[in-house]
């Protein structure tokens, strides 16, 4: 089994805020991480590959200090990793990203299975996975919370839905992208990080993919990002007042009388 | 990168710092500097008195988008039923369709669907409907490769589905083969007057920032809508519009995938997405034991169970009662908050809520920002009090 597990680096917005006085996020102490929703794509990668044997590579496309990120995919299991660096790529909506993935997962060419995170937490679309599979002209399954079985060029797996879950079946090559209830993540082991250290990072460029120009980056994006701003939230609502028992009757009076309740 | 400060004229006045969203402007040696995860909003190139800025337009190639004509709405279905967002999406549609002055269609993929004139009542002035056995679940291979090959036939100028797992799953896939831009969890959609483009506007970075996205020149326009952003307006009591039924394309369109069976996950009998009255918890229970207490609130008032992220990733409530950015949106007349802080991510899932009561004892907790009625108070202490007042009269 040859597995490719796509990562992107992302600032760790969880601790993202807004500074007041200039209305901008705060950037102070944020590093930045491995999208969490690709921790769960690479552990998988790796288990499969434990199971079945292989090999996992671990692919990004980013500015050159995605190099640090790609080597805690080591030290967490990826037995390689290609950085797609190039200043052309700058700028790329999903559909630029997903055609520079295609093109450096074509020039690996031995795939069985590319496995993605379900979305980004800063772009947040979650549309890299399913475009990336059309622009590889292989199978797509989003959502998946397991892997039931791989076998004879076959994959059956179960996903999530809003009321319930599927069982899928698709034949391989294929991609897939996993929620965060496929599995846990495992820690850097020691042996991971010291092979992490002398790992050589493979950074391949525009010309080395043989992208087209026109296709990557701002060129080859499709949208456009034409304003920015803030949600501006003011407190408008009415606060209850007194003991927890004249809280409760003043808001059972007032959902009555709007007839909420 | 297609942005560059034009080191002789700019001053070094850094009026353009404070003005970029991201912080990612300095000022080093009075020179400006931009850095690395520019989005090419151009906020910095508005503030600068000096014109040092410059955006490099990027020559797209001419449209095509002369001969695109028409709004069309992805109708969702499940075992023949029409969703409640195919509905919201139609009012929604409508409207632009009006300003634009075009038409708006529905497109519908499913078996035997019940009320399908029903898409006609809410706007569409035409459906263009596929009905096949092949088709009765959601195939998306199949759904994929019907859809680009009526888009590819008629030519809308705009796509939007919803952004539900069925939409957020194939609708990126239709695009990628239409080389096409697409805008994905829209909380907005309007037309600029000028270009008339559509103008979709999302939340990133996990609700914190808002960004507003055209397609500038490909077509058609694409966008998955999130469910319950857009208020369903009334059915036209005199519909007119027509059914269009179109053979499904056996031949050429194949699937690699096979959906092999479809579980129902939910335990309750009010279903979260179309709950009145959603009673939701967050981490301010305590343990999974506190649900209950809840849930006597919600038997009660007739509501169903809601959650923020925290007691799911606890275990202490299954994912599919999960409301907000990773969970499901909802947009009940009355949703009562217990023991949730309001983290942006879960405000993205209900803050459209009409009514919104907050119990919580942190009087600067977000949640208050949004909230109808607040009550700063224990919710052991409030929520036992409601459920005896609502018993005794
Ligand atoms: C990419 C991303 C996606 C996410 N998606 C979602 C999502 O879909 N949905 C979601 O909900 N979250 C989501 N989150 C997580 C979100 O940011 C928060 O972690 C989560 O909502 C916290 O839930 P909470 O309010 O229950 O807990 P906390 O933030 O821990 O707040 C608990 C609150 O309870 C109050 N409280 C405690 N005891 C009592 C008491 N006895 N009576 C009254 N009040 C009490 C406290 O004052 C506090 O305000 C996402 C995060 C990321 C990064
Ligand atoms: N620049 C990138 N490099 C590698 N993988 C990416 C990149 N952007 C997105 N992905 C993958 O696609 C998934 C969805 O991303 P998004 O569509 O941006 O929400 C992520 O979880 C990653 O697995």
């Amino acid at each position: 089994m040859n597995i490719i597990v796509c990562l992107k680096q992302v600032p760790g917005t969880t601790k993202v805020s807004i500074d007041p006085q200039t209305n901008t996020l705060v950037r102070q102490g944020i590093k930045n991480i491995v999208n969490p929703f690709d921790t769960y794509a690479l552990e998988e990668g790796v288990r499969i590959k434990e199971k079945h044997g292989g090999k996992v590579t671990a692919i990004s496309m980013g500015p050159p200090q995605a190099e640090e990120m790609l080597r805690e995919a080591i030290s967490t299991g990826a037995d390689e990793a290609i950085l797609l660096s190039d200043r052309s790529f700058a700028g790329a909506d999903t559909l630029a990203t997903s055609y520079t993935l295609a093109r450096a997962i074509n020039k690996i060419k031995e795939d069985n299975l590319v496995i993605c995170g379900r979305q980004t937490i800063d772009g947040d679309t979650g549309q890299v996975g399913p475009e990336l599979a059309e622009m590889l002209g292989i199978p797509f399954i989003a959502y998946v919370s397991r892997i039931e079985e791989i076998n004879n060029g076959r994959i059956r797996v179960q996903r999530l839905v809003e009321d319930g879950h599927e069982i899928i079946e698709s034949t391989l090559p294929a991609v897939i992208t996993v929620v965060k209830e496929i599995n846990t993540p495992r820690l850097p082991s020691l042996r991971g990080m010291s092979k992490a250290k002398s790992a050589v990072i493979t950074t391949w460029t525009a010309q080395e993919i043989g992208a087209d120009k026109e296709m990557v980056g701002l060129s080859g994006s499709a949208t456009r990002v034409i304003k920015i701003f803030f949600p501006q939230r003011v407190r408008h609502g009415e606060m209850l007042q007194g003991s927890p028992e004249s809280q409760a009757a003043s808001l059972i009076d007032k959902l009555r009388q709007a007839k909420l309740i | 990168m297609a942005i560059h400060i034009d080191l002789e004229k700019c001053t070094g006045c850094a009026n353009c710092v404070p003005s970029c969203p991201f912080g990612i402007i300095e000022v080093i040696d009075e020179k400006a500097r931009i850095n690395e995860g520019c989005t090419l909003c151009g906020a910095c190139q508005a503030v600068c008195a000096y014109e040092a800025i410059i955006i490099e337009a990027i020559p797209e190639p001419v449209a095509s988008t002369d001969n695109h004509r028409g709004i069309w709405v992805f109708a969702e279905q499940r075992d023949g039923k029409l969703k409640s967002v195919d509905y919201e999406l139609l009012s929604k549609g409508k409207e632009l369709a009006d300003i634009l002055k075009t038409e708006l269609c529905a497109i519908c993929f499913g078996h035997n669907i019940s009320e399908i004139e029903q898409l006609i009542a809410y706007g569409a002035d035409k459906v263009y409907l596929i009905d096949d056995p092949a088709l009765a679940n959601h195939q998306e291979d199949l759904y994929t490769g019907e859809l680009v090959r009526l888009i590819q036939q008629h030519k809308p100028e705009a796509v939007i589905a919803g952004a539900t797992s069925l939409g957020r799953s194939f609708i990126p896939r239709v695009a990628a083969i239409l080389k096409t831009g697409l805008t994905a969890d829209c909380t907005d959609l309007a037309i600029d007057n000028e270009t008339q483009r559509l103008l979709q506007t999302r939340p990133t970075f996990g609700g914190n920032i808002m960004a507003t996205i055209i397609c500038q020149a490909r077509r058609p326009q694409m966008s998955t809508v999130r469910p319950r952003v857009f208020k369903k307006k009334l059915a036209d009591p005199k519909p007119n519009g027509q059914i269009i039924k179109v053979d499904f394309d056996r031949e050429h369109i194949t699937s690699r995938t096979k959906l092999l069976n479809f579980v129902d996950d939910l335990t309750e009998t009010v279903k979260l997405e179309d709950a009145d009255v959603i009673v939701s918890g967050g981490r301010g229970l305590g343990k999974a034991e506190n649900f209950q207490l809840l849930q006597e609130l919600a038997t009660a008032i007739g509501a169903a169970l809601g959650s923020s992220r925290a007691p799911v990733d606890d275990g202490w409530i299954p994912y599919s009662h999960q409301v907000g950015q990773t969970g499901k949106t909802v947009c009940p007349k009355l949703y009562i908050a217990c023991g949730i802080s309001g983290a942006v991510q879960h405000l993205a899932g209900m803050q459209t809520s009409d009514c919104i009561v907050a119990i919580n004892t942190d009087p600067d907790a977000p949640i208050f920002e949004v909230a109808t009625y607040g009550i700063v108070g224990d919710l052991f202490k409030v929520v036992p009090m409601l459920i005896e007042k609502l018993k005794v009269d």
